[in-house]
């Protein structure tokens, strides 16, 4: 989540304050994202450093300034909005390891450790589901970063029953399991 | 009080070495008012589980429980006017019947119990508009969309006096939004006092419901504990702006 790039979103829209920018930052994800007001001045003061936006009064801080973006500053954000992130680095996550590792100790039922991961993973998604049936009609962009949050779980538990059955068939025809193709065996490594 | 009870449930198929057991020592209770989602990959069980609390199949052992009744003493007929009057289902597939029209569908089950045909129609518009249908409702199913024919059997379910809502993956083939609509309306039945059992192997639909029962190989293996205040995830953490 990069502050720097949602607060030029919020200059691009006109002119603002330091306070107004931390309430709209808020209220625009839905107030899921708190900022300290410390954090908006900080960030405020490295994108002007950057040229990125200009204050009314460079040498005065507080809530009475107003900062407005650039035309660097309007290029950066154009950039960035349409750069996709980084997701291409194989993963690190710390569930695939812990599912690779539980199928290696002696003792350990890699089915019932999937579970234990499944339920907590639901359980945080009943949580969500709750507050979008309390507020998200009535919000859009708290909708918008719910939905995200419960793609984001549903993906993982996916994952996990798709390996549960995986596991499940390697198990009943232990021979036929294909071997690793080399790609995957070097990722592995490289982790 | 629990609504639907199941004790010790079993199920098998066949016998002798190609015996296949579908269910194993089942206990499951939904209270009025209260939505189970019961989670579990294809060929877990989760189907004859909803047949079985819906008295369609008898479990090979063990006791089904609906209001406090015990569904092995029923006669054939108290069984057929339960599943007439108290109970509702929704099918993955919808089941509408295609030679009748929306309000007809919903209203058959009444129709069928003995309800005046006027009477019947006039309950059956009035849940097909409490789901924003009844501008649909002399259209065939065939003249509905996906969406349109799921609400209808929503619609159909819970008509009259239903107390208990069995559906069996009832978001289908729709989209995620479409899905959404009908947990809500499921939710809505619940809200009025309907027990609920809905069987998926999505946790997005699995996630609407009050308490989430893992079901693997017929047996119930795990269940979720009712969430904590879901205030909790708004706490900022200790590092939001990585989020």
């Amino acid at each position: 989540m990069s502050v720097r790039h949602a607060l030029l979103a919020l200059l691009s829209e006109g002119p603002k304050y330091g306070l107004q920018l931390r309430q709209e930052f808020e209220s625009g994800t839905g107030e899921i994202w708190l900022l300290n007001i410390g954090q908006v001045y900080t960030t405020l003061q490295r994108l002007e450093r950057d040229g990125l936006i200009e204050s009314d009064e460079p040498e005065r801080e507080g809530p009475q300034n107003g900062f407005r973006i650039t035309e660097s500053g309007s290029a950066e954000l154009s950039a960035w909005l349409s750069t996709p992130p980084d997701m291409t680095s194989p993963p690190r996550d710390e569930l695939v390891i812990k599912v690779l590792s539980a199928l290696r100790v002696p003792g350990v039922d890699v089915h019932d450790v999937i579970q234990i991961h499944r339920r907590y993973l639901v359980e945080l998604m009943q949580q969500w589901t709750r507050l979008k049936e309390d507020e998200a009609d009535f919000d859009l962009q708290f909708a918008l970063v719910v939905d995200a949050e419960l793609f984001r779980l549903d993906a993982i538990v996916r994952w996990l029953d798709t390996a549960d059955g995986r596991l499940k068939r390697a198990a009943l025809e232990p021979h036929a399991q294909p071997a690793m193709p080399r790609l995957a065996r070097r990722l592995v490594v490289r982790r | 009080m629990s609504f639907l009870e199941l004790r010790r449930v079993s199920k098998s198929y066949g016998e002798g070495a190609t015996e296949v057991h579908a269910l194993a020592d089942i206990d499951l209770s939904v209270d009025r008012g209260s939505l189970v989602a019961v989670m579990g990959p294809s060929g877990s069980g989760k189907s004859t589980l909803l047949t079985i609390a819906g008295s369609l199949e008898k479990p090979t052992s063990g006791e089904v429980l609906i209001d406090g009744a015990a569904l092995q003493t029923m006669s054939h007929n108290d069984k057929a006017r339960l599943r007439r009057r108290t109970i509702g289902y929704v099918f993955q597939d919808f089941n509408l019947l295609a030679g009748l029209t929306a309000v007809e569908n919903v209203s058959l089950p009444l129709e069928l119990d003995g309800v005046q045909a006027r009477k019947a129609h006039v309950a059956g518009m009035s849940a097909l508009e409490e789901l924003g249908l009844a501008d649909r409702a002399t259209h065939y199913p065939d003249e509905l969309s996906g969406g349109e024919r799921q609400r209808v059997a929503i619609a159909r379910a819970v008509v009259g006096e239903r107390h208990l809502l069995l559906a069996d993956e009832p978001s289908g083939a729709l989209d995620s939004t479409n899905g959404e609509a009908v947990m809500r309306m499921i939710l809505a039945a619940c809200k009025q006092g309907v027990a609920a059992v809905v069987v998926t192997h999505d946790a997005q639909l699995a996630s609407w419901a009050d308490r989430v029962v893992f079901l693997r190989d017929g047996r119930v293996i795990d269940q979720t504990v009712p969430p904590p205040s879901p205030e909790s995830l708004l706490e900022p953490g200790p590092e939001p702006s990585k989020r």
